[in-house]
């Protein structure tokens, strides 16, 4: 990406227009974020509740995880051609379409986590007299979470990049650039906002994983210690 | 006391009931070993105590309580709990791990953290440990703080179910050991479940020995079991050498001592050999009243006229009358002279022999 920046920068590339834009760079920076952060939230409620009722009733978890395979599956240029009619070109129609996205991903990851917990550890907890929701809280969460994590940093990721997507409905980040940079095609400024959202996208979605993987870190300290041989 | 009267269980779906009907009384402050093949509804039966499985029929008293009346987690924090796979919290310090049940019970910090370093000591680990997580530690390690964790609240019944089928064998003996020392100071009425009769005898005050379906075919102290089984299932299940495992179970003080060849010092040589003569052996011991100094071989009192110069050999093994049999029997077979002398302190109570130990075997 960089290196496709500095080979167009002879009069291709126009830094000028990063200094001239540093504000607007700005408000769609927040506008990415608060997207990526409330449809990462949303999903993440919606996909626990889900994942609880799986972990329940089994019998749940085939219904559960088809429904939300064939939302993953609709292309979200369908969803938003969809959804624009129902609830306009509104935060409301963006997030439902992100948040669509994250469900199959967390919930599979949610209660792979849980299915994890060692059966040993699960069959000390109830024998020492752990009550069902204490146990849960207590034993069974804090040892799903690098999976639960795991699932998050996945959806995060896949939110970012999708957020782009929901451009086309004025509502998209940096996506906003990628979609002007188009219809100003083969214009050194076109080009130069191409690829300056491409760039703070991926920039984006790097800083979030790393960061997760780092909370991920910090909130597991147990998993990193071994037994000296 | 654990009573169980009429006991039963089927789990969903089997026709055949995996504990059928079971009754016996678990005494106060003993340790009963549960012990069969598989399928004998061992584990199903101890799970049944503290409701880890409800029964489908009769009634479990803990302590004179039913315990289908209790809630189950209120009856399952008052008895500790220990499994073979040991299932230490992997997220927890064994500060942590230890601390479990009285954090449930919701006890002061002060008080939790005082009992955590009392059973630190208890189970013998180093209190550096208390800081490291359960994947840092050893099998062995792992275990202790198992068994601490489940005597954390000082419950009055400690449940353990196959505690020492993952470690390795050495590691197992010396867990046995501590355990049975630990139970001497704690008197804790203990139920432990096991495949290995060995480990069963080693650590029961009584055995329940039970058949498929939960049947109960002998419930006995181990060296009753060993020595009158009730039925062919319970000899064949404790092994041809059930002579042998009984020995060590047995007090030396339960056998004929014989007086041994002892002589005074002023004996006449002849008189030493006519004793060799009458024993059938080449060698005989000075002493009397109680006491012995030595023994001497035929050779020895060669030009001799009587006892007093003769030249006289240290006993290499003594044995106290409380020791068992099995002692016995490796200080007899290990000894030149096929015996070994037994002494009560400094009193010399007499020899035992080959002859008197296989008697007892063969009874």
């Amino acid at each position: 990406m960089i290196g496709l920046a500095q080979t167009q920068a002879q009069g291709v590339f126009r830094w000028d227009w990063i200094g001239r834009n540093i504000d607007a760079i700005w408000d769609r920076t927040v506008e990415h974020v608060v997207l990526t952060v409330v449809a990462v939230s949303v999903g993440l409620v919606i996909s626990t509740v889900l994942s609880l009722i799986i972990v329940r009733y089994r019998k749940t978890y085939t219904p559960i995880t088809w429904t939300t395979g064939i939302l993953y599956t609709i292309p979200s240029l369908a969803a938003l051609a969809f959804l624009v009619p129902i609830t306009g070109l509104s935060h409301l129609t963006a997030e439902i379409v992100l948040v669509s996205y994250t469900l199959l991903i967390l919930i599979r990851n949610i209660v792979a986590g849980i299915d994890g917990v060692p059966q040993d550890v699960l069959e000390a907890a109830r024998g020492m007299g752990y009550t069902r929701r204490r146990r849960f809280i207590e034993i069974e969460l804090p040892l799903a979470l690098p999976v639960i994590v795991a699932g998050i940093r996945i959806a995060a990721v896949t939110v970012i990049g999708l957020v782009t997507v929901t451009s086309l409905i004025g509502l998209g980040g940096y996506g906003f650039f990628i979609l002007r940079g188009l219809s100003l095609f083969y214009s050194p400024i076109g080009t130069t906002q191409i690829l300056v959202g491409t760039a703070l996208s991926v920039l984006l979605a790097v800083v979030v994983d790393v960061s997760l993987a780092l909370t991920e870190r910090a909130l597991t300290p147990w998993a990193r210690r071994k037994a000296p041989a | 006391m654990i009573e169980l009267e009429h006991v039963s269980k089927t789990f969903p779906g089997q026709d055949v009931a995996a504990v059928g009907d079971l009754t016996f009384t678990i005494p106060e402050g003993e340790s009963v070993v549960l012990v069969g093949p598989s399928g004998c509804g061992k584990t199903t039966t101890l799970k049944m105590i503290n409701r880890l499985i409800e029964p489908t029929g009769g009634t479990i008293t803990v302590a004179g309580r039913d315990v289908a009346q209790m809630e189950a987690h209120e009856l399952r924090r008052g008895i500790g709990y220990v499994i073979q796979q040991i299932g230490l919290f992997p997220h927890r310090t064994i500060r942590d791990n230890i601390a479990t049940v009285p954090k449930l019970l919701g006890w002061e910090k002060k008080r939790i953290q005082a009992r955590v370093l009392e059973l630190t000591d208890l189970v013998d680990l180093s209190e550096d440990m208390l800081t490291r997580y359960p994947s840092e530690l050893s099998g062995g390690q792992r275990q202790r703080v198992g068994v601490a964790r489940a005597l954390a609240a000082d419950p009055p019944v400690l449940l353990m179910d196959e505690p020492f089928g993952a470690v390795d064998p050495i590691v197992r003996t010396r867990l046995q050991d501590e355990l049975v020392s630990l139970q001497a100071r704690l008197n804790k009425t203990i139920v432990l479940v096991t495949h290995d009769i060995d480990e069963a005898i080693k650590l029961g005050d009584r055995v329940a020995l039970l058949n498929i379906g939960g049947v109960l075919e002998q419930y006995a102290p181990p060296e009753e079991l060993l020595r009158d089984p009730a039925n062919a299932f319970v000899a064949d299940f404790l092994g041809t050498d059930r002579g042998i495992k009984r020995l060590s179970l047995v007090p030396i003080s339960q056998i004929n001592l014989d007086p041994g060849p002892v002589l005074p010092r002023s004996a006449p040589v002849a008189e030493a050999r006519e004793m060799m003569r009458r024993y059938q052996i080449d060698w005989a011991v000075v002493g009397g009243d109680g006491r012995i100094e030595g023994w001497f071989t035929e050779n020895d009192i060669a030009g001799h006229d009587t006892l007093d110069r003769v030249h006289l050999l240290p006993f290499q093994t003594k044995l106290a009358a409380t020791d068992s049999l099995q002692q016995a029997l490796d200080a007899v077979i290990s000894s030149h002279t096929a015996v070994a002398a037994v002494f009560d302190g400094e009193r010399y109570l007499g020899m035992v022999t080959s002859e008197e130990i296989s008697r007892e075997i063969i009874e």
